[in-house]
């Protein structure tokens, strides 16, 4: 290729034809199902992702409507049991988990890098096809007779239940092996392929968050497959490990459990932490405020969740000495989520604001984020958990946290990529009415749980005190609402995809490296190695270009 | 998952005809991945990617170390009681077997270094037969645990009380009923006396007084060592894979990596295995 200017090449990359871009590099559909470029791979993710998000989204509105009214509104008990175990399962293991490292994580982290491709593009397209062979067997467990024991296949019941168990954990296992490979892939690729310049402490901090969770993803998941692998051995033969009855001790299980299961919840949040550390600063314009410490923060959140699985179980006979220990390494990490509070108000501050739709869904991150994170501190202390226990209070803290914080940011972050993914712009204005309309239905729906939670409305149950109606009817407005926000998101979404491509190449000024890739980016990303001088978010250079509608760089920068 | 790190395919052609910087670097090496650079950045990077596969797998296989750690010590007299089930002379056997097998594996990657391809088939061809005879010796064992019906859990109905085994007797020194039991193993005497398994029999004085849930001992057995033969069958699967393409001549100097990640998964297995035979067997 001749490249007189190539000075200027990776700067104004737009100039180059989208004739080429991933999207039309190959046709039919083997050139999906067979692709192991990492743009497609995210894309197949994140379409399968939502997916799995609208079948949990239409279990969380069935139990919600059979909630309406104490007993029976339209499904018995046990379909009740079944469809809350199956909107935990499917909003667990193929949503919140794979939604921002797999989808767009997939799709941004070569980018952002500057890479080609992820270190292991064969085992990335594998991962792609165990998350579906995984999602089948949770599927299966679904039409067959789904199990009832809610998403954390306690024993004993789990062992004796007469529901489809096996399939649903075998589902769980095989996506294990899923997140562990993608995790793999990740860190290796941001160990080995980041090009010339672009040093640990330029790395955007999405990688920075993507990188702490996969290092939580490679050390914890394998623990969960062994248990769940354990658990199926049991029920298939009885080996007695969690059996009290051979002289097993079920309080193992809810160990293993939890030794990967609180971990979990940082493999869900870290990479929203990620999503909104990049769009903060963007959107305000200003350089990211303590950027070392947003990033080691993750690392520290990371190795700090390993040590705290122990809250789970104040109430299962552990010893007091554990529970207190447990207990205290609860509040320290605090300390890390709150340093990234800070600094992202602190970004904020003096910064010029553009409220646009991924801003929006960042600050509305930032309100529910908060109040998820600091009811999880009330359920930290002992004295007071032994009341919340199983309460609506703890339903509403975790909603607070995945719903509010991990899928509020995955949505922020699918909003703020979009244009890059597909090279089309969305209706900006619908984006706004439905972020505020997910705004208020989200809150209606959980905020009312708080105060079920701490009157003593127990959580997973079918039925309730004449007392409790009120407030469970709120909830369930809510989440109605919140149910009408996805289908207009979903609506303009699709749309946007009608259109021809009209997305500038960065569209927000954003200084990170997937925005000098044309939108949609070419095949190869990058027709030459960009070369990283700067950090990650310093805007100076970037000013806005209303011929392209996007933002172009300036000429006088020399590197 | 070493095979996939090291055999990538060549890149497409791409149709608008790409600049890439090291375009000649990969021309001159098709077993060089479009998005590495140069072959020492792709092998390092299969070569980080294998050792963090192999984190995940002592973590995976952690789960039940740590489920035997709790129920050894919860249950001691449980596994003092079941290990004289198991006959050490077979699980040494396997552990010298398996060291072995570890030996050519490392020999093999020394011959896929030096280029040395005969070599290098003789010695992959050795660490099959060794690992098939490691699964040879375990199927042995696990039919003769069939036999004795000594299973995991709820399943576990010895044949025989631990007092007639000709492992307890020699560690104990008792004369009493050995020949009894021996006798009565090999030629079915006259009267079928004790097959019957349920049948009371009289143990002799001083003899154990079988604790409860020694199935859970087999369970853990029956666990650890099953995991770890699927592991050794993978490994089986994986060396063939690599056999096939050393007959190719696919391995030399530059381009080894494939060979040097099956044979640190190898040494894993191994290594799984030098810590389940004392664990299991070995136990006083």
């Amino acid at each position: 290729m001749t490249s007189p200017s190539a000075t200027a090449d990776v700067l104004t990359a737009p100039a180059e034809s989208d004739s080429d871009s991933y999207l039309t590099h190959d046709k039919g559909i083997l050139s999906w199902l067979l692709t192991l470029d990492h743009k497609r791979i995210g894309v197949m993710y994140l379409g399968c992702v939502l997916t799995a998000f609208l079948l949990g989204g239409v279990f969380a509105l069935l139990l919600r409507t059979e909630l309406l009214t104490p007993g029976r509104t339209i499904v018995d008990h046990d379909t009740y049991n079944q469809l809350f175990t199956l909107h935990g399962a499917v909003m667990v293991f193929l949503v919140i988990i794979p939604g921002i490292p797999a989808a767009l994580g997939n799709f941004i982290l070569p980018l952002q890098l500057g890479a080609k491709d992820v270190a292991f593009p064969r085992l990335n397209l594998a991962s792609w096809y165990l998350w579906v062979i995984g999602a089948t067997f949770l599927l299966v467990s679904l039409v067959t007779n789904a199990a009832d024991t809610g998403w954390t296949f306690y024993t004993p019941y789990s062992t004796t239940t007469t529901t489809s168990v096996i399939p649903a954990l075998f589902g769980a296992f095989i996506l294990g092996f899923s997140s562990i490979f993608t995790g793999l892939n990740f860190i290796t690729t941001m160990h080995k392929l980041r090009p010339p310049g672009m040093t640990w402490f330029r790395m955007p901090l999405f990688l920075w968050a993507l990188y702490s969770t996969a290092v939580i993803q490679v050390l914890a998941t394998p623990v969960l497959a062994i248990t769940l692998l354990m658990l199926i051995v049991e029920r298939f033969v009885g080996i007695g490990i969690f059996d009290p009855a051979l002289g097993g001790d079920p309080v193992l299980f809810q160990h293993f459990f939890w030794f990967y299961s609180h971990p979990a919840v940082y493999i869900m949040i870290v990479p929203a932490f990620g999503v909104v550390s990049e769009i903060f600063p963007t959107f305000s314009r200003k350089r990211i405020f303590g950027y070392k410490f947003i990033a080691l923060s993750s690392v520290a959140i990371a190795i700090l969740g390993f040590l705290v699985w122990g809250h789970h179980m104040f109430v299962s006979g552990q010893s007091v000495v554990a529970a207190t220990i447990f207990s205290g390494i609860t509040f320290l990490i605090a300390i890390p989520t709150a340093i990234k509070v800070f600094n992202w108000i602190t970004t904020m501050y003096k910064g010029g604001l553009h409220l646009d739709t991924p801003m929006l869904y960042a600050l509305f991150f930032l309100w529910v984020f908060s109040i998820g994170g600091l009811t999880g501190i009330f359920l930290g202390v002992m004295s007071l958990d032994v009341h919340l226990h199983d309460t609506y209070f703890v339903v509403a803290h975790f909603h607070y946290v995945m719903m509010g914080g991990s899928i509020t940011a995955f949505l922020a972050g699918t909003h703020y990529w979009w244009p890059k993914m597909f090279g089309r712009t969305y209706n900006e204005k619908w984006g706004r009415i439905s972020c505020g309309l997910l705004f208020v239905g989200l809150n209606l729906t959980f905020f009312p749980q708080f105060i079920l939670g701490t009157r003593g409305m127990p959580r997973r149950y079918y039925n309730y005190l004449e007392e409790f109606q009120g407030l469970h009817q709120l909830s369930t407005i809510g989440a109605y609402l919140m149910g009408v926000a996805f289908v207009i998101t979903a609506v303009y979404l699709l749309a946007s995809l009608r259109k021809p491509a009209d997305a500038p190449a960065n569209p927000w000024g954003a200084n990170t490296l997937e925005w000098r890739a044309a939108s949609p980016p070419p095949y190869y990303n990058f027709h030459n190695p960009p070369e990283v001088v700067e950090g990650p978010y310093e805007y100076a250079d970037w000013v806005y270009d209303k011929r392209t509608r996007g933002y172009q760089r300036k000429a006088s920068h020399g590197s | 998952m070493a095979q996939l790190v090291a055999d990538q395919v060549p890149p497409h052609e791409p149709s608008g005809g790409h600049a890439h910087a090291q375009d000649a670097e990969h021309a001159a090496n098709p077993f060089l991945a479009h998005h590495f650079d140069t072959p020492k950045d792709q092998f390092e990077a299969g070569k980080l990617g294998i050792w963090i596969f192999l984190i995940t797998e002592i973590l995976f296989f952690g789960g039940l170390f740590c489920a035997y750690a709790i129920y050894r010590s919860l249950h001691p007299e449980v596994f003092v009681y079941a290990h004289y089930y198991l006959d050490t002379f077979w699980g040494a056997a396997n552990t010298g077997v398996l060291i072995l097998s570890s030996l050519t594996a490392a020999w093999a990657v020394r011959n896929a270094q030096l280029g040395e391809r005969k070599k290098l088939i003789f010695n992959i061809i050795a660490t099959i037969c060794l690992a098939c005879c490691f699964l040879g010796v375990k199927y042995v064992e696990y039919a003769h645990k069939f036999h004795e019906q000594t299973l995991p859990g709820k399943y576990f109905n010895p044949k025989h009380e631990v007092w007639e085994l000709e492992s307890y007797q020699k560690a104990h020194g008792q004369h009493v009923s050995g020949h009894a039991a021996a006798e009565h193993e090999a030629a079915e005497p006259p009267a079928a006396s004790g097959e019957a398994p349920g049948e009371a029999k009289t143990p002799p004085p001083g003899a154990p007084v079988r604790p409860r849930n020694v199935g859970v001992f087999f369970s853990i057995y029956f666990c650890m060592t099953g995991l770890h033969g699927i592991h050794v069958v993978a490994g089986i699967i994986t060396w063939l894979w690599i056999l096939r393409r050393a007959v190719r001549g696919e391995f030399g100097p530059g381009h080894f990596g494939a060979v040097d990640y099956a044979a640190l998964y190898w040494h894993l297995v191994d290594l799984i295995w030098i810590y389940l035979f004392p664990l299991l067997y070995l136990i006083h």
